[in-house]
């Protein structure tokens, strides 16, 4: 019972990191490799704004943050990848070099060590089926299928959100039907930051903030993203739950050091066995060269 | 009034002439043809004798020269294959240790290990790298991102190849001269060397495969063994690189698995100008002497690649060889319009 409870809150929160990158991803083709770093960028700015700037309110402080972190994701995109926008090596290049330049630069800054963590939202923990859980994990569930709920609305019902699937399908199409294709990439970037940040603050009070997360988040949510098929949305909760699952049970029966290790064989045996993912169906000659 | 002037930009006689065949007539385009690469030849040569009274820089040297062989081996797989290899540390990983266990384990003298380990290395890397070669670029980039972290994940949780002490042991190089001769000769072949290469007919196809790989597939070649041709020749000059650090460090640790080893060749082509070859390697030989001037700043030093990495890819994409090869090839004056 124990590692069902855990698989599923381990699941939804391996899908809470990857949203961000596979909405980016999905519509404005942009691998952003930035990902990790505006996670943890977010978190570092919610902890600024709570112990630094004495007084404010946590809720405040999580709402600066985020929105921060939205800022800059627009800012990478407007600033950086406009002149740049097709040229493949020179988009992976430069996300990977900002996103560098803001953890090492976090780094040389100080944060080092285990001093830098955010408080729980409420503390104390709830027995489910005989597993002691906290009321963290609990909200990040539900946080979690909140988000997912209210970005199917918003990609079906508004009219940016019908914007943002109508580039990712058809990029020219959408564009002769007047949409405009930097507009929506802007704010598939803003958005993307926003949910890394989203990601961030409910997940960081968990440990501490250290730089490697950021390299461990950007890493979980490609490895998800790949075997959900880049760009798919049905496909990151599907593989957010077999890699959540398939990590739950080696740590469980090996050691946790081997989490990464099954991040990226599962990787591998995607690429070995169906490259376009699980629910990469229509793309699937895309992928292939 | 003053009329409107514009700059206009005329190449040299001798380049209209000499455009891919080469008929020179005197001296002096002789060496006007061979002059910068008698330059470089000549002043990689000198280079150790220039340090001779500063031990330290003739180290510097060698570092700059395997970062240098690093960036050569991404300049040649970005610009001409177009696979991005966000881990060139996964190369010097995987020769250093190659060569620690030829060096250690196996009792092989230097002269062995060092180009046993380049080959084993190098099909050891092709076929990690091989499931993702019939895909789109993106999965490589992804691809050899995990590798050096994954690696040192294994090495520090089962505590193989001497954990995270790493593997002491290794033979050092006779003397400082052979030393800092072997890894420049190195260099000097294999940028000749691949410059050769990519103007032969498989260099061709191998660009038809950045540019337009259905039309390489159309033409009846697989896409795929192409690039493991490259991927192997690349992770050949990243290997040799790794393990020379290894034998030159004495020590094969993880830490031969470490960013820097990404990012520093990545900055360097950028800087010296992609797909020059030769811009890969003055741009390793500017960030690296630069990096050990500014040692002080710690991992901020990693900041400061990065941003002049962004600011090139973003305002000067051409580099600093391609400008300067336009500088050398054309002259340019202010006409009226």
């Amino acid at each position: 019972m124990e590692l069902v409870v855990y698989g599923i809150i381990n699941s939804i929160t391996l899908s809470l990191i990857s949203l961000g990158f596979t909405l980016v991803y999905s519509i404005s083709r942009v691998p952003n490799f930035a990902h990790g770093a505006l996670y943890i960028a977010s978190g570092y700015l919610t902890w600024l704004f709570l112990n630094k700037f004495l007084g404010m309110p946590y809720v405040m402080a999580i709402l600066l943050g985020i929105a921060i972190t939205s800022a800059i994701g627009a800012f990478i995109y407007q600033f950086v990848l406009v002149r740049i926008r097709g040229m493949e090596i020179s988009e992976i290049i430069a996300t990977y070099a900002i996103g560098l330049a803001i953890l090492e630069g976090l780094r040389w800054g100080g944060l080092r060590g285990g001093t830098f963590s955010l408080p729980t939202f409420f503390a104390g923990s709830v027995s489910i089926f005989g597993v002691s859980v906290d009321y963290q994990r609990i909200i990040i569930v539900g946080a979690g299928i909140l988000t997912f709920a209210l970005l199917y609305l918003f990609t079906r019902y508004t009219k940016i959100g019908l914007a943002f699937r109508g580039i990712a399908q058809d990029e020219r199409a959408a564009m002769m039907l007047g949409i405009n294709s930097d507009v929506t990439a802007i704010l598939s970037l803003a958005i993307g930051s926003a949910l890394a940040g989203l990601a961030a603050v409910l997940l960081l009070p968990l440990g501490n903030i250290v730089v490697e997360t950021g390299y461990n988040v950007l890493i979980f949510a490609i490895a998800v993203c790949v075997i959900g098929g880049l760009g798919s949305w049905g496909g990151v909760v599907a593989a957010s739950f077999i890699i959540g699952f398939a990590q739950i049970l080696t740590e469980y029966f090996l050691s946790a050091h081997y989490q990464m290790v099954v991040a990226l064989l599962a990787i591998i045996i995607t690429l070995l066995i169906k490259p376009s993912g699980i629910f990469g169906k229509q793309k699937e000659l895309e992928e292939r060269v | 009034m003053d009329a409107m002037m514009r700059k206009e930009r005329i190449d040299r006689g001798l380049k209209v002439r000499t455009e891919g065949i080469y008929a020179i007539s005197s001296l002096r385009e002789i060496l006007y043809l061979m002059g910068p690469r008698i330059l470089l030849i000549a002043g990689l040569f000198a280079l150790p004798f220039v340090f001779e009274l500063a031990p330290y820089w003739k180290k510097v040297i060698n570092i700059m020269c395997a970062y240098a062989l690093l960036a050569l081996s991404f300049d040649f797989l970005a610009n001409y294959v177009g696979l991005v290899c966000l881990g060139g540390a996964f190369f010097t990983g995987v020769g250093g240790y190659f060569a620690a266990i030829f060096n250690t384990t196996l009792g092989m003298p230097i002269w062995l290990s060092m180009p046993l380990a380049t080959i084993a290395g190098a099909v050891f890397c092709t076929f990690c790298l091989l499931p993702c070669l019939p895909l789109r670029g993106v999965y490589f980039a992804i691809v050899t991102l995990m590798y050096p972290l994954l690696f040192t994940r294994i090495i520090e949780a089962l505590d193989i190849l001497g954990g995270t002490n790493g593997m002491s042991g290794i033979d050092a190089f006779p003397n400082a001269y052979l030393e800092n001769y072997t890894i420049i000769a190195v260099v000097l072949i294999f940028l000749f060397g691949m410059r050769r290469f990519v103007n032969q007919d498989i260099g061709l196809v191998l660009r038809g495969v950045k540019d337009n790989d259905q039309a390489v597939r159309a033409s009846g070649i697989s896409v795929t063994r192409m690039r493991i041709i490259a991927v192997f020749i690349a992770s050949l000059i990243g290997c040799f690189a790794g393990a020379y650090i290894a034998h030159l460090y004495m020590w094969a640790g993880i830490s031969l698995f470490a960013l820097d080893f990404s990012i520093i060749p990545i900055a360097a082509v950028v800087i010296g100008g992609g797909g020059t070859l030769v811009g890969a390697i003055i741009g390793a030989f500017i960030l690296v002497p630069l990096s050990e001037i500014l040692r002080a700043f710690g991992t901020f030093r990693i900041v400061i690649y990065c941003i002049i990495l962004t600011g090139f890819i973003v305002f000067k994409s051409e580099g600093i060889m391609v400008y300067l090869q336009r500088k050398y090839h054309q002259f340019e004056r202010w006409v009226k319009v």
